[in-house]
């Protein structure tokens, strides 16, 4: 599967054309879900067999003793085809104990130091297959399949959410107007995610990155008769455009760097210093734009609230557990660039951190101030993509690619919770007509809240783990700590527990104020959310710390995604180190969390607090009015800018164009028309006149069409143009 | 080396079978209108059958070499010859005229437009045909430029004659605008025949032998090869069009029948960029490093400027016909760079565009044909009336604003990749500009397109609207469709069946460029 890993994204590719051409056929489009659910559920088993032959692959290419200098860097052929180096493997078993005996400080050298016990076992060599996609000045520039852990981790994170949102939507868009073509959509969004996933060549990245775009497009206007949601389309679209010019530069640099599209020997190269440091910069900074935009960071992340306006299980595939995270993945494919672009080593600030800092701390302020649940946990996924974004800007590859990972499943579930919520209150998504429903669907409610803790970061569920990674790598950063990033992140994780339990207040507790009465939701839907809970719980399995692991005798279980996913032979020769386990900022991180459901609790709960404090007073009530109008960002954006080049800079440049330029042309026209009527009058009639009205003669014998054509006239043209010519030769070959 | 047997044959045929149809055409009486039909259909589908027997004879290892060549006596007073040939850079767009003909008469075949006549409107087609073929095979510049000229006359027609409201005042323009172009471009061609020098046999000769030029030229000094290309560049630049010469295209496109439109957006402009290409470049490469940096700046603003005219549009073709100025305007990006990348890219670009626009244009014209109306305001919910031509509409309007994946992207992103690292002799920091500009150009790009969809097709029909009954994409319409947007998505998916074939002779206009700067 390795080798052949094209074929997952080939089979929803299929199912994309096989919808659109024989879904309506298949009992009026009643069923054509069924060819999406087949397809992505053969994606599905062939990315877990794809997983586990990783697996299988690290393992034997890990070598035991960590004594054995495993061959450095080899010299890779990018352009050969299939990577099968397969290195001699002994018990992996011996490497993990190591590491659990080094008391997890797990600082990572390259593969050849690695003579002090502590060496994390190299990881295997990622699969490359590729076929030549153009040519250009004899150079062959290639498209193939990249697998490698992190690979492999989001093939299955996108390959499961996917299957769960195919089926759950079954119910939720049942009797869709669209039905057909909302299936369609999502397999080729799932053939796209897929393959920008397993992208070889930053080219191929930058064609699934738009590809996805579009299907979002797509998606979030699928309800295209009413004018906000094409609006909030059309929004995502241009706005995500407006990264990508960012992408295509970057991209275009690294291109030249490099001398080739191929990821792999992009990141070797950057290993192993042959880039410039001033141009990693520029790409770097060129990139992060276009990761502001796909990953909603400020400043560029207005689209992402606005796109929930497509239907819910669209929100939490794309707009929460796979899309988005593109632009994190993205960083982290090719993390040699921001690592030495930005010099993450020895810094201790940067501006891929600050992005990530500053968006989840922004976003996680915008939280509360929203009634739209699906804005809350739009805003939400905005400021946990900030947490990973800060994550790879501090240094923490690992503890970003975990978050990735565990985010995906609570917000999955989150978001189809939110829409299990609605279709039980009447459509809608304003929490002032919710409340009360805990006793209604005791399903929905409690793989809700279970979600909400995960996302708050409480113990053990899969968040806390992958948080507590991200906030301890801010803290230890990799020579110096990023100290502001932990002072962000710190108050992130207390406002993220009290905006979900504000959430779970409006939702599930006090009186129904909806319409109807609200019932749970079907077993299509609540088995999806029931799933996805478990992997809101169980997803910190994922990398557990060794201390802990130890603790729980699962000693051979930890730090699975390091283990497998961190492509340390990339990072190696940067220095690059992973923070090692503190139990202190567990605790700090843990107590932010309760402090912040505490704190809610008490204001909603208990009724304590400065209750109507902004109706009373002048300035909490201009700063609510602030978060209400989301900074006042969108008015800059859509009335300010993109309002003034539709409008007034577009009909200016018209103007100028009508009557400046065009005017010119007529003008000339006009006077030529002139001059040819004086020639005509004292020149033609008098001297030519035969020669002429034989031409024209002919002219009007030629159709009756034609005649209706000024046919003397061009004659007329043409000759004083000719003449006019022939004036200008005689000039120019005198002045040569 | 010339080709013989059929082979020998198999250029003219291409060429001239079309025109063979017109003059049978010429003969039949006006009222056999089925007949006409069919004469003009046999006839492309002739030359295209020839072509594909080129297309498969074509021997794709040597694609930097003229196949095919015809070398006879034309004109001997001007040492004028009937050469023709093909390479890699002509196949691809003489292909696409090939099939882009007889798709246009499949479309016509229930939309011959106001006032009928289609004896007449099909040989205009059949004789444009010939000119296009006949410009991307031509290897002697006064044989180029005759075919050159032969495609403005049908044009010149059937804007006029078939055209909209204001036809004459735009089939004039166009008209005279293009030959203002034309009468500078012979002027440089005659230069270059009585400057350069084609030895032969040891005797100085004049030659309009476009395989010789490159190698003749090399004697004419710098300042005079400069104002050649200046010539070349005003034939060619107004033909694109390149901004500021661009403003016969809107009205041109507007007024113009929907085939009219098809045909001029897919072929007619690639004849200039094509001459910059196969003509200017190569013969000129040093004066062709002197106006880069000009033309890229012409294109850069093209892009913007294109575009910004695109959103002032209320009309839905006029837009489209100011979104080929900025499209151009990346192909021009593209040469003006002088790099492999940048040419190839071109090449693309203009087959892309050609198809992609095409197919925007026929889309246009069955909106017009249903709705009686083009305006922007008084559409919009395409989807609901019509959903399988509003799914076209949604297809090209992406593959326009260059969506990768379809062929679009190909044109586009490679040449904004080619001027990050113009060619030697260009100054990096002029065209990296460039490149941000034109990357800018294409956010406005999706600005416009999506704006243009969003009006047009999302929402509901408008109250006039509402009740009328809109049929939905005909089989006539399928039939001349299916070619353009299949086309759209193989090159987008296996952008290498061009590129390969383009290559070798980039490579070797490239090379010419390299060592004229090195030397």
């Amino acid at each position: 599967m390795l080798e052949n890993a094209f074929i997952i994204p080939l089979i929803p590719a299929i199912s994309f054309v096989l919808i659109l051409a024989f879904g309506k056929r298949l009992k009026g489009g009643d069923a054509a879900h069924w060819i999406g659910i087949a397809a992505v559920g053969v994606a599905f088993v062939l990315s877990i067999v794809a997983a586990v032959q990783w697996i299988d692959r690290s393992e034997n290419a890990a070598s035991g003793d960590g004594h054995a200098p495993v061959a450095e860097h080899h010299e890779h052929d990018e352009h050969d085809g299939v990577h099968t180096e397969d290195e001699g493997g002994e018990s992996h078993e011996d490497s993990v104990g190591a590491i659990g005996a080094g008391g997890g400080a797990s600082t990572i050298l390259l593969a050849t130091e690695a003579d002090d016990g502590a060496a994390h076992a190299p990881t295997a060599e990622p699969v490359i297959s590729q076929i030549t996609w153009f040519q250009s000045g004899g150079v062959k520039h290639e498209v193939g399949t990249y697998v490698d852990g992190l690979s492999v981790l989001l093939l299955v994170v996108v390959s499961t959410v996917a299957l769960l949102v195919h089926v759950y939507s079954t119910e939720y868009v049942k009797g869709d107007r669209r039905y057909v073509h909302y299936f369609a959509f999502l397999s080729l969004f799932t053939a796209s995610m897929l393959f920008f996933v397993l992208s070889s060549s930053i080219l191929q990245m930058i064609v699934g990155w738009e590809l996805v775009g579009v299907c979002s497009f797509a998606l979030i206007g699928h309800w295209w008769e009413d004018g906000e949601n094409s609006n909030a389309a059309l929004k995502a679209f241009l706005t995500n455009r407006v990264g990508d010019i960012g992408l295509l530069i970057g991209m275009i640099i690294l291109f030249f760097a490099a001398g080739t599209f191929d990821v792999f020997t992009i990141n070797d190269m950057i290993a192993h210093g042959e880039i410039e440091h001033l141009v990693l910069l520029v790409a770097a900074l060129a990139l992060t734009s276009a990761v502001m935009s796909k990953s909603g960071q400020f400043p560029l992340h207005t689209w992402l609230p606005d796109a929930m306006a497509g239907p819910t299980p669209v929100s939490a595939l794309i707009h929460a557990a796979t899309m988005v995270v593109a632009g994190v993945y993205l960083v982290a494919r090719l993390y040699p660039v921001f690592y030495d672009g930005y010099a993450i080593q020895s810094s201790s600030f940067n501006v891929l951190a600050l992005t990530g800092g500053f968006t989840a701390l922004m976003a996680a302020g915008l939280a509360f101030a929203q009634w739209d649940i699906k804005k809350v946990l739009a805003y939400s996924t905005v400021s946990q993509l900030g947490y990973m974004v800060m994550a790879l800007g501090v240094g923490a590859w690992t503890a970003a690619v975990f978050h990735l990972f565990t985010h995906a499943l609570f917000k999955a579930c989150l978001f189809l919770g939110a829409g299990s919520v609605s279709h039980a209150a009447h459509h809608t998504f304003d929490m002032r007509k919710m409340g009360g429903m805990k006793k209604d669907m005791p399903v929905t409610f409690w793989t809700f809240v279970i979600s909400s803790l995960a996302l708050a970061g409480i113990f053990p569920l899969a968040g806390f783990w992958s948080k507590d990674e991200i906030l301890v790598g801010a803290l230890q950063g990799q020579s110096t700590g990023y100290p502001l990033m932990l002072i962000f992140g710190c108050a992130v994780a207390a406002m993220t527990a009290a905006y979900m339990t504000r959430v779970i207040w409006y939702t599930f507790f006090g009186e129904y104020r909806g319409e109807g009465h609200p019932h749970e939701s079907p077993k299509v839907i609540t088995i999806p959310l029931m799933l996805l809970a478990g992997g809101a719980v169980l997803g910190g399995l994922a990398n557990l710390p060794s201390p802990v692991a130890d603790k729980i005798g699962l000693g051979g279980f930890a730090h699975r995604i390091e283990t497998y996913a961190e492509p340390i032979d990339f990072l190696g020769p940067l220095g690059f180190s992973v923070a090692s386990p503190s139990l202190g900022m567990a605790l700090v991180g843990l107590g932010l969390a309760l402090f912040g459901i505490l704190v809610t609790y008490l204001y909603f709960w208990r009724d304590m607090g400065p209750h109507g404090l902004t109706e009373r007073n002048r300035y909490a009530k201009a700063g609510y009015t602030f978060l209400e109008k989301k900074y006042y960002l969108d008015v800059l954006y859509t009335d300010i800018i993109v309002g003034s080049i539709k409008r007034p800079i577009a009909r200016a440049a018209y103007w100028i164009n009508q009557n400046v330029i065009d005017r010119i042309v007529d003008t000339a026209g006009e006077s030529a028309r002139d001059g040819g009527k004086w020639v005509y009058k004292y020149i033609d009639q008098g001297l030519v006149d035969g020669a002429v009205n034989g031409a024209s003669a002919t002219a009007n014998t030629s159709g009756e069409g034609l005649r209706l054509v000024q046919s003397g006239k061009v004659q007329h043209y043409g000759a004083l143009l000719f003449g006019s010519a022939a004036v200008l030769a005689i000039i120019f070959v005198i002045v040569i | 080396m010339q080709a013989t047997g059929f082979d020998a044959w198999a250029l003219s045929l291409v060429v001239f079978l079309p025109l063979v149809g017109a003059i049978v055409m010429m003969v039949i009486p006006k009222a056999e209108e089925e007949l006409h039909k069919l004469v003009a259909i046999v006839a492309s589908l002739a030359a295209l059958a020839v072509g594909i027997y080129v297309l498969i004879n074509f021997d794709y290892d040597a694609s930097g070499e003229l196949q095919f060549v015809v070398d006879k006596s034309w004109i001997d007073v001007i040492n004028s010859r009937y050469i023709i040939g093909l390479d890699g850079l002509s196949l691809p767009l003489l292909v696409l005229s090939l099939v882009v003909v007889p798709l246009c008469i499949i479309y016509s075949w229930h939309h011959i437009p106001e006032p009928g006549n289609p004896k007449a409107f099909l040989i205009l087609i059949l004789i444009l045909g010939t000119g296009m073929n006949g410009t991307f095979v031509s290897q002697d510049l006064i044989l180029f430029f005759v075919f050159f000229e032969i495609v403005l006359l049908p044009m010149y027609f059937m804007i006029g004659v078939w055209g909209g409201e204001n036809r004459q005042y735009a089939a004039i323009k166009f008209f005279l605008f293009t030959l203002f172009g034309s009468a500078l471009m012979i002027l440089s061609f005659l230069a270059l025949f009585f400057l350069a020098d084609g030895t032969l046999g040891g005797t100085a000769a004049n030659t309009f032998d476009m395989r010789a030029l490159p190698a003749a030229a090399t004697v004419i000094n710098s300042t005079t090869a400069v104002w050649i290309f200046g010539g070349m560049f005003m034939g060619f630049g107004i033909k694109v069009p390149m901004f500021p010469f661009h403003t016969w295209l809107p009205d041109a496109h507007t007024q113009a029948p929907t085939v009219g439109s098809v045909i001029l957006a897919a072929v007619l402009l690639k004849l200039g960029t094509y001459g910059f290409i196969r003509i200017a470049i190569p013969i000129l490469p040093e004066a062709a490093v002197e106006w880069a940096p000009f033309i890229g700046l012409l294109a850069v603003i093209g892009i913007i400027y294109g575009a910004l005219g695109c959103l002032a549009q209320t009309d839905m073709k006029r837009l489209i016909a100011f979104s080929s100025v900025a499209h151009m305007g990346f192909v021009m990006l593209g040469i003006a760079t002088l790099t492999e990348f940048g040419m190839n890219a071109a090449v693309f670009g203009m087959v892309a565009h050609g198809l992609i626009t095409g197919m925007l244009f026929f889309v246009a014209g069955s909106v017009k044909e249903r709705y009686h109306t083009l305006e922007i305001a008084r559409l919009g919910g395409l989807l609901k009336q019509a959903p399988k031509m509003g799914w076209v509409l949604g297809f090209a309007t992406m593959a326009s604003l260059g969506l990768p994946g379809l062929a679009g992207f190909w044109g586009e992103f490679p040449a904004i990749l080619a001027a990050y690292n113009p060619a030697a002799g260009l100054a990096e920091e002029t065209f990296r500009t460039y490149m941000v500009i034109a990357a800018v150009g294409t956010v406005l790009a999706a600005g416009y397109l999506l704006w243009l969809f969003q009006r047009t097709a999302f929402g509901e029909p408008s109250d006039e609207f509402a009740d009328e009954p809109i049929d939905d994409v005909l089989s006539t319409e399928w039939i001349a469709w299916g070619p353009f947007l299949l086309g759209i998505v193989v090159l987008g998916v296996y952008p290498n069946l061009l590129f390969s074939i383009t290559d070798d002779t980039v490579v070797s206009i490239a090379g010419l460029v390299t060592a004229a700067v090195g030397g």
